[in-house]
């Protein structure tokens, strides 16, 4: 399944970083994060969406402090 | 500005108030060192804080190097070798370099935003007791019938019911020519209504409508990078450690033999704030939104950085002939009258035999009749296959067709040469004449090649029809090369064969009317679609897609992908350029802090407005 988010992260090279580590994750098809457009796409196994979105997010705050997300 | 970017230029104000107060304070009275570093800790903190915090933190979750850790090092560093001013100095341009990025990246989101406003916001439902309610677009079923007032836009695709208007494209296209809609017709959604009330029976859900498509795809378009902006990411991520090595070097190899520890550890620290790798980082992706941006704003949709990057180094443009370079629409050239006949008469003759068809020649025929003539008068009528239609015509035995029908009917006719489809008329044993009926060239067709030419790309035109057909049509247009004669499926072979036959990296696109070329869209370097307005197929099969069916837009999109490549590479090599000369004088020791601070903020702020040049629109010609 795949979903779009509104996020917020302040630079192109944070963006790139928090892409990086959640592409990487278990369960995580892929991820592309946009610093333009303040999107990110989360492609992960339906099943366990919600779970994964949320170790996502985690793992995002931890890359950058900054990082907001709408859900 | 945002609640942030406010915060920050409080910040930024308060640290400068209190960087002069301590400084007038020290120049002033001979205070302690540690009274001093007191004094400057103040406004350090208040705008390095940040800073400080996601530095330690990024240390803490094994995410070294950063532009935190670097400003962060730097700037502790300049402390505690007593530069107190310089300390605070460089974390304040920094702050202030990081608040204009975002303003400017902020505003350039905005103004894109603004550029591709389709989005409508709401659409007037009718109940069934024909009083009407305002809902979201999404909320509207399939089949339902909606109200769109004057001045509204379309908010689904659907078809007029009642009334009839003028629809504003140019959201769309980029095209500022109204379309008139009348019952019956399709609208799009995103058009603007002019003037009229229209009621619209919607076709097609929120979610598969034009509008929605449309903004999807540009969404979505910053999400498939090129070439150079992954190079930027993949060089912040090498390039960053490499400098903190190097500065570390800095600092602590040459005082080995020469002494002077101090000395090379602030030169050190010099070089850690000139390497701050922002301007790249930032002004790349900004390049490319901006040209995503400004395109669609033409009605160019470009689905990402990538096929911008491949429109660039186009330099060979294959066409399919058939509604990309011609109409696609059959049209009487020329009539040929014989035996005293005039040309009215023929083409009504023509006309009235061919009454029953529903062929493309047949309605070419009717199109060109002055009065269509009454079916009725129409007899017997039979087709014949492989040579065209016989019938009475008011009573007299009537043929219609090519050469082989005339032969076959015993009439006497004048062979007719022209390019095109050439049909002959003959009733009651004699003949009336010929009609020329031939494709038609759109206007813009001429101006595109040459356009295109004049960039120095090769162009090809690639048909179905026959040689002297697309002889002509090429020699009119000035194409280099044609293949004719071709099924769909050798178009996908002779694309492959052109691709063979590229120069090394150049692109190939090519650019059809997205019906029956989707295999050769998807096989080019860039396929391009054409007046895709309403054709899903297409918009799904192209990388870009042209929204209305000019071809001039092609050459319009070429300059400005060249456009967009050519400010990437110019900040590229301006801001490296710059960073190598710095880090050299910083080096050995000419450059000071203060020159490395204005060096990393000035370069990152010239390559940002360097970047929004993209967003300035060219007027369509």
């Amino acid at each position: 399944m795949q979903k779009k988010f509104n996020i917020e992260v302040d630079c192109a090279n944070c963006a790139a970083k928090i892409e990086n580590a959640i592409s990487n994750m278990d369960g995580v098809n892929s991820c592309t994060v946009s610093f333009m457009t303040q999107k990110m796409v989360l492609d992960a196994d339906d099943a366990r969406f919600d779970q994964v979105l949320k170790a996502a997010v985690k793992t995002a705050k931890k890359v950058e402090p900054d990082f907001d997300i709408e859900l | 500005m945002t609640k942030k970017q406010k915060k920050t230029l409080y910040r930024i104000i308060a640290a400068a108030v209190l960087l002069v107060a301590a400084a007038v304070v020290c120049e002033l009275a001979a205070l302690p060192w540690w009274a001093q570093l007191v004094l400057h800790l103040a406004p350090y903190l208040v705008i390095g804080y940040d800073v400080l915090r996601k530095a330690v933190l990024g240390i803490v979750h094994g995410e070294v190097f950063d532009e935190n850790f670097l400003m962060a090092i730097a700037t502790v560093g300049a402390m505690a070798v007593g530069e107190y001013r310089e300390g605070v100095a460089v974390m304040l341009f920094y702050q202030v370099g990081e608040l204009f990025q975002s303003y400017a990246v902020g505003k350039s989101r905005r103004s894109i935003a603004a550029l591709m406003d389709i989005r409508p916001d709401s659409a007037n439902l009718e109940n069934p007791d024909g009083s009407l309610r305002t809902v979201s677009p999404e909320e509207v079923p399939v089949g339902a019938a909606i109200v769109v007032r004057p001045g509204e836009r379309v908010p689904l695709d659907g078809v007029v019911l009642e009334g009839s208007s003028s629809l504003n494209t140019s959201a769309l296209t980029g095209e500022s020519v109204p379309r008139t809609v009348r019952p019956g017709d399709e609208v799009i959604s995103g058009c603007v209504n002019a003037d009229g009330l229209l009621r619209i029976q919607v076709r097609k859900p929120y979610g598969e409508s034009t509008v929605a498509k449309i903004l999807d795809l540009v969404e979505n378009s910053s999400l498939k990078k090129a070439r150079a902006e992954n190079f930027i990411t993949k060089f912040a991520r090498y390039y960053t450690p490499a400098v903190c090595f190097a500065a570390l070097a800095l600092a602590v190899v040459p005082p080995l033999f020469a002494g002077q520890w101090s000395v090379w550890f602030t030169r050190a620290l010099t070089f850690l704030v000139i390497s701050c790798p922002c301007a790249l980082v930032i002004s790349i992706p900004l390049t490319f939104f901006g040209g995503i941006g400004g395109a669609s704003r033409q009605g160019i949709l470009i689905k990402g950085g990538n096929y911008l990057e491949a429109l660039a180094h186009t330099q060979t443009a294959v066409f399919d002939k058939t509604g990309t370079l011609t109409r696609g629409v059959f049209a009487v050239e020329r009539v040929a009258p014989a035996n005293g006949h005039t040309a009215d008469e023929v083409v009504a003759l023509a006309a009235l035999v061919e009454s029953y068809s529903s062929h493309p020649i047949s309605k070419s025929l009717r199109a060109a009749c002055r009065q269509l003539p009454d079916p009725a008068r129409a007899a017997d009528v039979q087709e014949v296959a492989g040579q065209g239609v016989r019938a009475l015509a008011d009573g007299r035995p009537a043929g219609v067709g090519n050469a082989r029908l005339m032969q076959a009917m015993g009439v006497d006719f004048v062979p007719d040469d022209g390019v095109g489809t050439v049909v002959y008329v003959a009733c009651g044993g004699q003949f009336w004449g010929s009609i020329l009926i031939a494709d038609q060239l759109k206007p813009t067709a001429a101006g595109a090649i040459a356009g295109l030419k004049a960039q120095g790309v090769r162009t090809v035109m690639l048909t179905g029809d026959s040689a002297a057909v697309a002889d002509k049509v090429a020699a009119d247009l000035g194409i280099d090369e044609v293949h004719a004669g071709l099924l769909p499926a050798d178009k996908v072979s002779r694309v492959e064969q052109l691709l063979a036959a590229k120069p090394a990296k150049t692109s190939l696109a090519f650019v059809g009317d997205g019906i029956n070329d989707a295999p050769v869209l998807m096989r080019a370097d860039v396929g391009i679609a054409m007046g895709a307005l309403g054709s899903d197929a297409a918009i799904e099969a192209a990388d870009v897609v042209l929204m209305d069916d000019d071809p001039a837009k092609l050459s319009a999109a070429m300059r400005l992908a060249r456009k967009c490549m050519r400010i990437v590479y110019e900040n590229i090599i301006f801001a490296l350029g710059i960073k190598a000369a710095f880090l050299v004088l910083g080096a050995v020791g000419i450059a000071t802090m203060w020159w490395a601070v204005f060096a990393d903020v000035g370069v990152m702020v010239l390559a940002v407005l360097n970047a929004m040049r993209m967003l300035a629109v060219e007027k369509t010609k």
